[in-house]
């Protein structure tokens, strides 16, 4: 962007072009409120003089009898609010700063740290180039600090200013600097941070925050202000490799078909070859377009249309790359996961996943241990929850191009997704492809389910009772059978207690166990809809996200949901197996309906009431139902 | 010339184009909200270049308390003709049988009725499942931490305890039926940003942000325009002629303008970065009752 100098205002345009020029720099802020964090930001903002007149009178005012710098200002009010904010009920997340001195322009995410700290912290850190670990030089390196840092590490924050704050406090002693910054170093060293500078100052009484305080003449460096402005922390985005995540297909007319998007990394030129990751297809780049003309050169960071040279297919979600400098493309890696939402992350349990501009259906297969980020100690887990990190493995339903994220954030970091309220529930950072996946294909034999269904005579299908225990749903099931069975037909009952004797006899009564009992049912169920049976699973099933995971796993067999939906007052006094008795006793734990929920199907293709009719006519009712479907 | 890095302009710019297309290519019927201020400007200068050289692949939408500044309508018109996107008004019928305005009802409720509840009429019947808005995360305390993409409910509410966390540039675009989503792509703006942005891209802008002679009253230290025979005079009030101009523009008995020599985008600059008072000082809808703005959001307005 190059403005024209207008002859009247010079002064102007070049200030104005100054403003243009200036670089961003993003930063997040880690440390509590005890630290200064709000009068380290407040006095940031104070400084660069993004305090307007009319805050500053409300600010005077509201100072009073509080702890004051030399100004006569709190400076924590300018940021603070967050007492109100807690009155209101307000999740209290990132809030974004900005503020800007001559040289730069600085987006700072403050991410007040109390609670959910790891799930704020890597919000803020995924946009941050660097951050400010805040130390009150009183209380020196705390579990905390480490905690922050290694969030930091995971997200993958390259630069690191150790901010040693409340100098003042500590009569401005080196000592107690030199002893606090040494022994950070030797934690963050396996961390690996880009760059590490450690800076002593009081953010109340402005010591090295503008310009190195007189007050600390045995600090030789750089005042916080002044090394914001200058650090180096370009990554050179675009002399990595290129990636081109294609975002949106632009098709005004016949004539012109361009695939839009940003470049995550690399650069490219007109005449330059590319290569589709999925299709494998080649095409050569005839046009860069943008609405200020065509360019023949673009690098990270823009936003352009790309044109290619011949008809090849690719849409939204599709990468585009160089030959030979290909992403990885498979359908299985192994990630580390920070898990952001109150309900936990289960092996078995299946998600949408989104990196880049694509979606996919996504299961986390393998929780392989968790880490503990105050010690950074490993062990075993079957969930993971809410502010947790872990490292899994993770299979989508169809292969994704993708980087690890130590090679690109862009491509290698990713989200996943509640299938049902679609709220963000956590968010992975890829290590690696597992390259086994590619190699394994399903076999395809000759004799195959038409085959098989057609020498019976009948429609395979999945026909999936939920419902509470003592609902009816064996005894509907049964007859169910019964009926199929005299008309000819072939058909299974799977139930519950039955396979828990066997095949998931290893399955205890957990959120996880639950999970893996419903996939190893919905497995086997669909294993004998493709042998040609009609499958009728009777499992109490009491979560919507393994009834979709059940569904899911049919696939292209006929899957028919139906509800018997009996009040648990009736069930609890049919009690026809006791286990009513025994749970309100606290004999049996995780009883649904009683300590466990039952959550009511929304999707269910039939709903049976099962205390207003008798099994037999809900038998009937759900025959004549199945027959007139099909 | 190669350049590896962008300035913060371009890149912000080049954000605000990524974020546009995800709404594009993620919602089934999006609009896009136009206010016809600076804002909203950039807003549909943005749109131009992140679908060049389709048109602007959504609708934009005006709520229209029929108490704009007449400049500004006729300005809203050109730049519908000029660029060539599809325009809706709305206005609240019963809000106009029932001649709804700001100086028999009061700000507060004129503002309820002809804007957040008109704006919600026309997203139900245009059944929008994205809207997208100029706000920007600097304007004010409750809008630092919004999201970029927000999801509402169906009845158009913001429920801040289940905002999406959102991080790098992976937005979390799905609702389900009847729920729909603000999307803010100009979120990391400040107001410095948009005016150098304005001037280095030469847009457009209606003539009232700059300094010319107009017609005021001064209310309780606010200048008003009278910019129609509606303005009711109160006794013993005459208009005068003097050199005003407007940091933002809305509804015109609600907007103060300040008293201003500055012509011309430079000068305008110029003077804001001398300028010691918040943007929105001049508008008096923010000012009616503390937490206004969060109370605001989260009845669906923008």
């Amino acid at each position: 962007m190059n403005l024209p100098l207008r002859s009247a205002d010079t002064d102007v345009a070049l200030w104005l072009q100054q403003q243009t020029d200036k670089s961003l720099l993003r930063f997040l802020t880690c440390g509590s409120v005890d630290d200064g964090k709000s009068t380290l930001i407040g006095r940031l903002l104070y400084d660069s003089q993004m305090v307007l007149d009319d805050q500053l009178a409300s600010l005077k005012r509201e100072s009073h009898n509080r702890h004051v710098g030399d100004e006569g200002i709190d400076f924590s009010l300018l940021v603070d609010g967050l007492s109100a904010e807690r009155e209101q009920g307000i999740t209290i997340d990132v809030a974004y700063r900005f503020f800007s001195t001559d040289k730069r322009k600085f987006i700072v995410a403050d991410t007040p740290g109390h609670e959910q700290y790891t799930r704020n912290m890597a919000t803020g850190a995924s946009n941050a180039d660097l951050a400010l670990v805040l130390i009150d030089a009183r209380k020196g390196v705390l579990t905390q600090t480490r905690r922050h840092s290694f969030i930091l590490s995971l997200i993958g924050v390259k630069h690191v200013v150790l901010v040693v704050n409340k100098i003042d406090l500590v009569d401005y002693d080196s000592d107690v600097f030199d002893r606090i910054v040494a022994e950070y170093r030797a934690f963050a060293e396996p961390l690996g941070f880009k760059t590490l500078a450690a800076i002593p100052v009081s953010a109340l009484r402005g010591d090295n925050m503008l310009a190195p305080s007189p007050r600390t003449p045995w600090y030789s460096g750089a005042g916080l202000v002044p090394y914001l402005e200058a650090i180096d922390v370009s990554e050179d985005r675009s002399a990595e490799l290129f990636r081109f995540p294609v975002q949106w297909v632009n098709r005004p007319n016949l004539d012109f078909r361009g695939f839009s998007g940003t470049l995550a990394s690399g650069a490219i030129a007109v005449g330059d070859e590319v290569l589709v990751a999925a299709s494998r297809q080649r095409a050569v780049i005839s046009r860069i377009v943008t609405m200020d003309g065509d360019l023949d050169h673009a690098v990270a960071g823009q936003a352009v249309t790309l044109v290619l040279d011949r008809e090849v297919d690719v849409s939204r979600g599709d990468v585009l790359s160089r030959q030979g400098e290909t992403p990885e493309y498979s359908n299985q890696f192994q990630a580390r996961m920070v898990w952001m939402s109150q309900e936990p992350a289960f092996a078995g349990r299946s998600y949408l996943l989104k990196v880049g501009a694509q979606i996919v259906p996504a299961t986390i297969t393998d929780l392989k241990f968790r880490t503990n980020i105050n010690t950074l100690e490993q062990t075993a887990a079957t969930k993971i929850d809410l502010n947790e990190v872990a490292t899994v493995t993770i299979a989508t339903d169809k292969p994704i191009a993708f980087d690890s994220y130590a090679t690109n954030a862009l491509t290698g970091g990713f989200i996943l997704v509640d299938r049902l309220s679609n709220a963000t529930l956590g968010a992975g950072t890829i290590d690696f492809g597992l390259r086994r996946a590619q190699n394994l294909t399903y076999q395809s034999f000759d004799v195959n389910r038409d085959v098989r269904a057609a020498m019976k005579g009948q429609a395979p299908q999945i026909v999936w009772f939920t419902g509470l225990s003592g609902s009816g749903k064996s005894s509907i099931a049964n007859l169910l059978e019964k009926r199929l069975t005299a008309e000819g037909r072939h058909a299974y009952i799977l139930d519950g207690d039955n396979v828990r004797h066997g095949l998931n006899r290893d399955l205890g009564f957990t959120e996880a166990a639950r999970v893996e009992n419903i996939r190893r049912v919905g497995e086997v169920a669909r294993l004998m809809a493709d042998a040609g049976l009609i499958v009728l699973v009777s499992f109490i099933s009491p979560f919507r996200n393994e009834r979709q995971l059940a569904r899911e796993i049919a696939g292209d067999i006929s899957f028919v949901e139906v509800y018997v939906d009996t009040p648990i007052e009736v069930c609890e006094a049919r009690d026809p197996k006791g286990l009513y008795k025994r749970a309100r006793a606290g004999e049996i734990k995780n009883f649904t309906g009683i300590d466990s929920p039952f959550e009511v199907p929304t999707a269910a293709e039939l709903v049976l009431h099962g205390a207003e009719q008798e099994p037999a006519a809900l038998a009937d009712q759900l025959h004549d139902w199945l027959g007139a479907r099909s | 010339m190669q350049r590896s890095s962008l300035t913060h302009l371009q890149a912000l710019e080049a954000e605000s184009i990524e974020i546009l297309r995800e709404v594009a290519a993620s919602f089934e019927r999006p609009v896009m909200m136009y206010s016809i201020g600076k804002d909203s400007s950039v807003l549909l200068h943005l749109a131009r270049k992140a679908f060049f050289p389709s048109r602007i692949p959504f609708p934009l939408l005006h709520v229209n308390t029929t108490w704009k500044f007449a400049e500004m309508i006729a300005f809203r018109d050109a730049m519908a003709e000029k660029h060539g996107f599809d325009l809706i008004s709305h206005t609240n019928p019963e809000g106009l049988a029932n001649n709804i305005n700001p100086f028999d009802h009061g700000s507060s409720r004129f503002t309820d009725i002809m804007k957040t509840q008109a704006l919600r009429q026309a997203l139900d019947a245009g059944r929008y499942d994205a809207a997208i808005g100029g706000a920007r995360r600097d304007e004010e305390k409750s809008r630092a931490k919004e999201r970029i993409f927000s999801h509402r409910n169906a009845s158009h509410a913001w429920d801040p305890k289940t905002q999406r966390p959102e991080l790098w540039r992976v937005f979390n675009t799905r609702i389900n039926p009847g729920e729909s989503m603000r999307v803010f792509p100009i979120s990391n703006w400040t107001e410095l940003d948009v005016w150098t942005y304005i001037y280095a891209e030469g847009i457009e802008l209606p003539s009232l942000y700059y300094a010319r002679l107009r017609p005021v009253v001064e209310r309780s230290g606010t200048l008003i325009m009278v910019d129609d025979e509606r303005f009711r005079l109160e006794p013993g009030e005459t208009p005068r002629e003097e050199l005003v101009r407007f940091r933002t523009l809305g509804d015109y008995p609600l907007t103060g303008a300040i008293r201003s020599s500055a012509a011309s985008l430079p000068e305008i600059i110029m003077e804001m970065q001398a300028s010691r008072t918040s943007e929105r000082e001049g508008r008096l809808i923010d000012s009616d009752s503390v937490g206004s703005m969060e109370k605001k959001k989260q009845e669906g307005y923008f």
